[in-house]
């Protein structure tokens, strides 16, 4: 072991303390890592390197011990070469000049000058003198002040809190050395009120047990070891179990050199109190521990930790703590009694007084927004609908689809349903009334749980309670998701309610400015969206919620936000994502598809791409992939009007639901079930835009090409038919526009190459459908390729179409021992121009292919 | 320096605890035989101690400053119609203010502690971090809640910033909670039952009453539009102040707006989003009041203190 040679061999062991007024118990830890690592930074400049170094926090002192160090540093020769001997006078004052050295100085060898210095080896002690102060000089407090006479100026030393004494002994040595207006020695003092006199320390090796001799305990971990074991031991003393917390462990191990862990008992009428009021304050305001009965039930004790051995045993240092926890708890009672008194709703009109934001009206006004926007995110069936699972069947059975189309329809809504409204409107219509109760303005950290409780104790639903206590959630990263529907509508309103009004009054978050959490939100609701599978397209909701109206009322045109909040949101989900170990440029490569605004499909995606790219066929097909587009790009072979990701689908789904497209999505989720679904879908999507009063922008209103999911398959069948009609002379897909080509999902020629016995004459049919579309005889690779975008195509989109991403990627997996045929047997640049535009075409058809998956030119590899 | 506490603690434990005013008279005793003017409580309403020219303009500037004093707050919304026992929306401070914070106040304001009859082999006393600030005063500082016990006795701070400009030097500051520190030392569960004097008058019945109606005003009664015309007033009359070159004037309206304001939240009517609003203004008098002084004062600062810069 090191240590045992300490003392031996010129081997020296430097123990350093920097003694302080108390240092914040929370920076204690970092403080030592900080120290540590600036002390070796600081040996190493000199060459010198500990074999271990210690480090030790107290409130009162922060200390270091690196062990076995060399008395002194190396002796250490520095040559450098310089010109030829022979080399011409201005060469060599050249050379003089840059080293400081006469000519005389340097050192000829094969006929070579050099410049030599010898750097003699410094003591340690002396590299320690001035390493130290360094050290104080720049260590790296999150808050630190100036103190005393010298702070005249503002340049004066820097630390935590007055720095006050410096403990600095090389074996039994001191360091000589001042810093920060203080003179190292080898002086400390012991407890504050133990032994508050001086003490001598001897050397490293007797520091930690002097100090322990006088009450102080070095080791932060020693010292949480014993308030771990004291408290538990405390509570069992007790009959009762203690509510372990780390945080709490640490805390008062940082407030205390001698800790001594004390249980007290409070007035157990306290306990009428909700046990997160109890916890919160005994926790929060005085740090004490709480404890359990046998129950589990939160008992009348407290575990606080005092710093000294009292000479009564702590009677008295409880009997304090006693009476300072009842003063708060008493306090918390008479809000909670107060606050009982009055109904939630009767609280409304104060809430009519509290002005939300200058340009948002008061708090009233949210309430309603929020309260009409619960109601119809459940409405809409985006929250309270049964889980959609991406690649499970849609139920055939209409009553229990997650979208109810037909009762939508029918303009009846199911009495469930009807019911979850409801309680998310109720939920919604309380859920702030808490902020102006006493509770809440005491303890602003227990609003929407303070709501709960009053809700819940004058009898509104369980989940309404549930709904209003849990509205804030999800907070912090850690913090749980609400799964329950009431819940889910409420704090799904409350976010989105927040994010878009602020944008809509430009008040939007900048760089590290954001002052009203919007990130937050947002990433709040990315989490509720996601954990609970909500099919929940941002545009759809953002463009036609009727909560907005409100907002505008009476007001200014403030212009829509949408555009800017949905890439707010992708921004937030890339952070998030990345942060969840997906891949950036994964999530880019989806992204760069645009338009896709439903999380959930949008992240099915992302995670299938990723489990895909890294098979070897994705890897391979990537490959392909990054050549064909090469080819293409130093071709400088563009498509007019490629076709589109199919992403852009996504609001389509359910805003179908909004009752304008019954007819597509009950029947897209029977056609689905039958494997029957593309004429469905053509039918359906040529019925959607005239659909009256039609919610969701769709293709022929918008840009052209902006697909969406039923158009793919129509443009899918288009591809096939542009080749045919055009003759392979012209452009592929110049017939691409899907608006122009009415295409039936029954000219497909593999429609029923599943169906087994048809395979083989379907396949010859098409074969021969290929070679007519060309004008020369294709190779056999060629042909192949061309087959296989033919099964791959409608595949890929059907599976897309049903959000079954994995067999997206498998339909283009299959293309994978293609591209390679492709490109091991074919010759692109063909010398004929026709057979060199059609390759090309084909190329991009792969391209085109892929890309209705992601845009793989954004993967990386 | 360090020992006689322990036998003063031990001493004054012994003997019989010290009324509300005996402890009061035993801090001037004490912070007097340390150097400390005695001053008297600031004529106007306050939130806290800290807000005593004595202390705030004092503050600021090269001049050595040690003062001791106590001072009357009130915070309206803190009242409780006097049914709380620790509750009070007019209390009293003790504030001591030394410039440049001596090389031992830790302690010196344990001795202080000792003084007034803290046991310190029986009392768990701890500096628990607390770095204060005041967005009104445009002023923070790092240091201390002192906890006796685990109730909060003292805030303890080494000023770095008042009204926005660096404290050069450094003032330390304590403010002892007064009522708090008497039910320790007289073993009360209610500060109505401190013992104000050594003649059996309580200090229930010097504050009681006015508890319950003060209470009842700050919450219920004072006229809000009353309040916010006064707050307008006061800032437009700190700002006339300002132009006519007096910051004492000028600081004495911020004071005043500050304590108006504090009446508007009580009644409720402040909301969140306003409340940044009120408190920006407010700071900003305050800060324009101690701008001024230091503009004011710093000729004759600099006389005294060559090369001192603001």
């Amino acid at each position: 072991m090191a240590g045992a040679l300490s003392g031996v061999d010129g081997m020296s062991d430097f123990l350093l303390e920097l003694r302080s007024e108390e240092i914040p118990a929370r920076m204690q830890e970092r403080a030592r890592e900080d120290l540590a690592k600036l002390f070796a930074a600081e040996l190493a400049k000199a060459g010198l390197k500990a074999a271990e170094l210690v480090t030790y926090a107290t409130p009162r002192r922060l200390a270091l011990i690196a062990r076995d160090l060399p008395l002194a540093t190396e002796a250490v020769r520095e040559e450098v070469k310089g010109p030829r001997a022979s080399a011409p006078p201005q060469a060599l004052e050249g050379f003089l000049r840059k080293t400081g050295l006469a000519r005389e100085d340097l050192v000829e060898r094969d006929g070579v000058l050099f410049a030599v210095t010898d750097k003699p080896g410094r003591a340690t002690a002396e590299v320690l003198a001035e390493a130290v102060p360094a050290v104080v000089r720049a260590f790296p407090w999150p808050k630190a002040m100036r103190w005393g006479a010298a702070s005249v100026s503002t340049e004066s030393p820097r630390w935590v809190r007055p720095l006050q004494g410096i403990v600095a002994l090389l074996d039994e040595d001191v360091v000589p050395f001042e810093v920060a207006g203080v003179t190292s020695g080898a002086a400390t003092v012991g407890h504050r009120f133990h032994h508050p006199g001086v003490i001598t320390i001897g050397s490293a090796h007797d520091y930690v047990e002097k100090l322990r001799a006088c009450h102080v305990i070095v080791d932060g971990a020693e010292r949480r070891a014993a308030i771990a074991v004291g408290a538990k031991l405390a509570a069992q003393g007790a009959g009762l179990s203690l509510v372990e917390d780390e945080g709490l462990l640490f805390e008062n191990a940082g407030l205390t050199e001698f800790p001594m862990p004390l249980l007290g008992r409070f007035d157990e009428s306290f306990l009428s109190v909700p046990p997160e009021v109890i916890q919160l304050t005994a926790r929060v305001n005085q740090k004490y521990f709480v404890c359990r009965d046998a129950d589990g039930k939160l008992a009348d004790a407290f575990v606080c930790t005092a710093n000294i051995d009292a000479e009564d045993g702590g009677d008295k240092i409880v009997e304090g703590n006693r009476k300072v926890l009842a003063a708060r708890l008493s306090d918390a009672k008479f809000f909670y009694e107060t606050d009982l008194k009055t109904r939630l709703e009767d609280l409304s009109p104060k809430l009519e007084k509290i002005v939300f934001h200058e340009k948002l009206g008061t708090v009233a006004d949210k309430v309603d927004r929020v309260a009409k926007l619960a109601r119809w995110l459940v409405e809409q069936g985006i929250v309270g609908a049964r889980e959609a699972p991406a690649h499970v069947e849609l139920p055939l059975d209409p009553s229990s689809s997650p979208i109810d189309a037909r009762d939508i329809a029918a303009g009846t809504v199911s009495a469930d349903r009807e019911r979850l409204a409801d309680m998310a409107e109720r939920a919604a219509r309380l859920a702030k009334a808490d902020l102006v109760t006493g509770m809440v303005g005491e303890f602003p950290e227990l609003q929407g749980l303070m709501g709960g409780y009053y809700a819940a104790a004058q009898g509104e639903a369980p989940e309404v309670a549930e709904a209003i206590c849990d509205h804030y959630k999800p907070v912090g990263q850690g913090d749980d998701v609400p799964t329950a529907p009431v819940t889910v509508a409420v704090a799904l309103a409350d976010k989105l309610d927040s994010i878009y009004s602020f944008f809509s009054r430009d008040e939007k978050p900048t760089g590290s400015k954001d002052p009203f959490a919007l990130r937050r939100s947002a990433l709040g609701i990315i989490r509720l969206v996601l954990e609970n599978r909500l099919r929940a397209p941002f545009r759809y909701i953002l463009e036609s919620a009727d909560w907005i109206a409100l907002l505008d009322e009476g007001g200014a045109d403030w212009g829509n936000p949408t555009n800017d909040l949905l890439d707010f949101f992708a921004d937030r989900l890339k952070v998030q994502q990345r942060e969840a170990g997906v891949r950036h440029d994964l999530i880019d490569a989806v992204f760069a598809l645009g338009g896709e605004d439903d999380l959930v499909r949008l992240l099915a995606r992302v995670h299938a791409l990723q489990g895909f790219v890294t098979t070897e066929d994705g890897a391979n097909l990537l490959a392909g992939y990054k050549r064909a587009a090469n080819i293409l790009k130093k071709e400088g072979y563009t498509v007019p009007d490629e076709p589109r990701s199919p992403v852009e689908a996504g609001a389509r789904q359910v805003g179908g639901a909004n009752g304008e497209a019954t007819a597509h999505v009950s029947g897209e989720a029977e056609g689905a079930a039958q494997g029957a679904a593309i004429g469905v879908h053509r039918s359906v999507a040529a019925n959607a835009p005239d659909a009256p009063g039609s919610a969701v922008p769709v293709g022929s209103t918008g840009t052209p090409g902006n697909l969406r999911f039923q158009d793919e398959e129509a443009n899918q069948a288009v591809d096939r038919q542009g080749t045919t009609e055009h003759d392979g002379t012209s452009h592929p897909f110049a017939g691409g526009q899907p608006d122009g080509i009415p295409q039936t999902g029954e000219e497909d020629p593999l429609v029923e190459v599943e169906q087994g016995a048809f395979t083989d004459s379907v396949a010859a049919f098409a074969r021969s459908e290929r070679a007519q579309s060309l004008s020369y005889e294709p190779e056999p690779a060629e042909d192949a390729l061309m087959a296989a975008l033919d099964v791959a195509e409608p595949r890929a989109a059907k599976a897309i179409a049903d959000e079954d991403f994995e067999g997206a990627m498998a339909a283009l997996a299959s293309l994978r021992a293609p591209i390679d045929g492709f490109f091991d047997d074919v010759t692109v640049n063909d010398a004929d121009p026709v057979k060199r535009t059609a390759r090309l075409a084909l190329l991009a058809r792969v391209r085109a292919a892929v890309h209705r998956v992601a845009d793989f030119s954004r993967i990386e590899g | 320096m360090l020992d006689p506490f322990r036998a003063m603690g031990q001493s004054a434990a012994v003997s019989e605890p010290l009324s509300f005013q005996r402890m009061i008279l035993t801090l001037h005793d004490y912070w007097s035989d340390r150097g400390c003017l005695i001053l008297q409580p600031y004529d106007m309403e306050m939130g806290a101690g800290t807000f005593h020219t004595a202390t705030t303009l004092r503050a600021l500037g090269p001049e050595p400053w040690n003062a001791a004093f106590v001072q009357p707050c009130r915070r309206p919304t803190d009242g409780r119609y006097g049914e709380n026992p620790n509750r009070l929306q007019h209390y009293y401070q003790y504030q001591v203010i030394l410039k440049p914070s001596p090389a031992d106040l830790q302690e010196l304001y344990l001795g202080s502690l000792a003084a007034i009859g803290i046991d310190f082999t029986r009392h768990d006393i701890r500096f628990v971090e607390d770095d204060w600030e005041s967005p009104t005063l445009g002023a923070w500082g790092l240091g201390w809640e002192v906890w006796c016990d685990g109730m909060e006795v003292t805030q303890f701070t080494y000023f770095q910033q008042m009204g926005g400009f660096d404290c050069k030097p450094v003032a330390g500051e304590l403010t002892y909670g007064l009522e708090r520190l008497a039910m320790y030392i007289q073993n009360k569960d209610s500060v109505y039952d401190l013992a104000f004097n050594d003649a059996g008058v309580t200090y229930g019945e010097v504050f009681h009453e006015n508890e319950v109606q003060m209470s009842t005003w700050n919450f219920e009664v004072a006229d809000t539009d009353t309040l916010f015309d006064q707050f307008r007033k006061a800032a437009a009359e700190c700002e006339r102040s300002l132009a006519a070159g007096l910051p004492i004037p000028a600081y004495e309206q911020a004071i005043k707006a500050s304590h108006t304001f504090n009446l508007l939240q009580a009644r409720g009517v402040i909301s969140v989003a306003e409340r940044q609003a009120y408190m920006g203004r407010v700071r900003d008098l305050a800060k324009g009041a101690c701008a001024a002084w230091i503009e004011k004062k710093t000729p004759e600062w600099q006389a005294r203190f060559p090369g001192w810069t603001a």
